[in-house]
């Protein structure tokens, strides 16, 4: 039975849900160990213990901690992945800033993004922005892995009962500091966790008119907002709400993709949906090719008709 | 300051990658390749420090065949000062990769160390964080805006809620977000004078870098494919829709 530790991604106030599908990618290779690194986090390890499916939490409770500074939490992992086979991060920013640093300190090529687990070194990834699989397989004697959330259900946030152990690492490693964050308040959900969500395009006109067609509707159907790659360069919103590789890649139960062509780039990013509406003027568009429920129509009279008769 | 900047050679970023019949891989036989597009900014940045003052020399370096002469000669163009090329045809890891980046870095000692955030072909994004660890040096991933101040460099970076800053002593390694900067387009004359810049060949064996692979790939196949569902005529038709699906 492989023994793995698993990252656990918070911001001092809860466990991101990132981290309930790592759990579950983890829990396939064998018992699962979450680490809670931070400054003044007892209640997340607390909330991690009743996670289903973690046998122990470790908690490295330091200031040098707070803040999830790579240079500083990759040296406490690889000291303690002494005891174990396996380590896992969500395919987070976060977990991609700190995972490869983890990997190199062990001297292991980490494992990125995973879709799958098909046997304990084999696991399935996405290449070419997503238009290509690779089944791989590590050869290392240890795995680094992370997990794209949105390719595996997310483990029970309650249920759970395990014990909690205090651990300490090297602590500050003086290379870097933090300075500040700017992180967008948004009264709708956030794109990564939405049930919903409805995405704009370039079609969309400029900003305003972004706007004054999206936000109704999202306001009316309590959905996440998101846009193409196109709508975010031509400035109608700022860059967190790109859905696509480059962006976020989403996969709630129901997108709305309006004036969005369907560039590959963007397809990669939200294809994963259960449910796809389309509603484009453009018969030919390539997002029809995805759309479970298509509307070729004019995005301007569809859009407002439609928020008013829901 | 010296800046390093690795740069890598990819399938252009408007070709369609086409999956081989065999499972092998993806097609590479006659297609367009370029600089993968975050190296170009990672370029662009570098020339954009050396002509504010800021860096003294910028040195390429890629990792790759003999053709990525071509790339490194684009990133001469641009306004990189000269070029090393770790010559193999072999594919290498990017742990391989940042092993060979450290061996330069070691003996040309830059300040900043530049990289795309990821290749658009392998898409591991870990090539800046493996060199930072191995270097026991500091990373400022996913830059969206970077400044020197002194021996520092404070980076913006693209994190999933938004933006954060972080301060990081020098030498630091950066890696770039696509919102970095807009690279530029080498103009005829640059071109003609980067046919002329140094381009050194080295080899993966003068760093002692051994590039064996550590993963295998067993197999490359298509995504599955989504089918395509039903149109509706109308907006009505829509809402009976929505409201099955119970969404409104």
């Amino acid at each position: 039975m492989m023994k793995t530790l698993i990252w656990v991604e918070h911001d001092n106030t809860s466990v991101k849900d990132a981290t309930l599908s790592v759990i579950t990618a983890a829990a396939k290779l064998g018992e699962v160990t979450a680490l809670v690194a931070g400054s003044d986090c007892a209640a997340i390890a607390e909330e991690t213990a009743k996670i289903a499916g973690v046998s122990k939490v470790l908690k490295a409770d330091d200031a040098a901690y707070a803040n999830a500074l790579a240079e500083n939490i990759a040296p406490l992992i690889a000291d303690l992945m002494g005891s174990y086979d396996a380590f896992l991060a969500p395919a987070t920013t976060t977990g991609k800033n700190i995972s490869p640093r983890v990997a190199a300190l062990l001297d292991v090529m980490q494992i990125s993004d995973i879709l799958s687990v098909e046997g304990p070194k084999t696991f399935t990834r996405p290449v070419y922005a997503g238009n290509a699989i690779a089944t791989v397989e590590s050869t290392d004697a240890k795995l680094v892995i992370t997990v794209r959330g949105t390719a595996f259900d997310k483990a029970e946030a309650t249920g759970g009962s395990a014990s909690v152990e205090d651990v300490s690492g090297p602590g500050d490693a003086g290379l870097a500091s933090f300075v500040g964050a700017e992180i967008a308040t948004l009264e709708r959900p956030e794109l990564t966790s939405a049930k919903i969500i409805v995405s704009g395009g370039r079609a969309l006109r400029d900003a305003e008119t972004f706007e004054s067609v999206i936000t109704p509707l999202a306001d009316k159907l309590g959905a996440g907002i998101g846009a193409s790659r196109a709508a975010v360069d031509a400035g109608y919103v700022p860059n967190d709400y790109q859905v696509g590789q480059t962006g976020k890649i989403v996969a709630p139960e129901v997108y709305i993709a309006i004036g969005i062509s369907g560039a590959i780039q963007h397809l990669a990013g939200m294809k994963d949906s259960k449910t796809i509406i389309a509603i484009n003027k453009d018969e030919e568009a390539p997002i029809f090719q995805v759309a479970d429920i298509g509307l070729v129509s004019d995005l301007f009279t569809a859009v407002p008709e439609l928020c008013e008769k829901l | 300051m010296k800046a390093l900047v690795c740069v890598k050679r990819v399938l252009d970023y408007n070709v369609t990658p086409r999956v081989k019949p065999d499972g092998s891989g993806v097609d590479l036989t006659n297609v367009k390749m370029s600089m993968n597009p975050f190296d170009e900014i990672a370029v662009e940045e570098a020339v954009r420090l050396k002509e504010k003052g800021v860096v003294t020399e910028i040195i390429a370096v890629s990792i790759g065949p003999d053709k990525a002469q071509e790339t490194l000669r684009t990133a001469l163009a641009m306004g990189v000062d000269r070029a090393i090329l770790v010559q193999t045809d072999d594919t290498v890891e990017p742990l391989a990769v940042a092993k060979i980046v450290k061996g330069v870095a070691d003996a040309e000692q830059p300040g900043l160390l530049i990289t795309g955030k990821q290749a658009i072909d392998d898409d591991s994004n870990q090539t800046g964080q493996m060199l930072a660890a191995l270097m026991n040096r500091p990373q400022g991933t996913f830059a969206n805006e970077l400044t020197v101040e002194g021996e520092h460099v404070v980076v913006k970076r693209e994190i999933d809620g938004g933006l954060e800053t972080v301060k990081l002593a020098l030498p630091a390694i950066i890696t770039t977000d696509l919102r970095l900067n807009e690279p530029r387009y080498a103009s005829l004359p640059n071109i003609m004078k980067a046919k002329k810049k140094p381009l050194e060949i080295k080899t993966p064996a003068d760093f002692g870098v051994d590039t064996q692979p550590r993963i295998k790939t067993l197999k490359v196949s298509e995504p599955p494919t989504r089918a395509a569902g039903v149109k509706v005529a109308d907006v009505d038709e829509l809402v009976a829709k929505l409201k099955a699906l119970g969404v409104a």
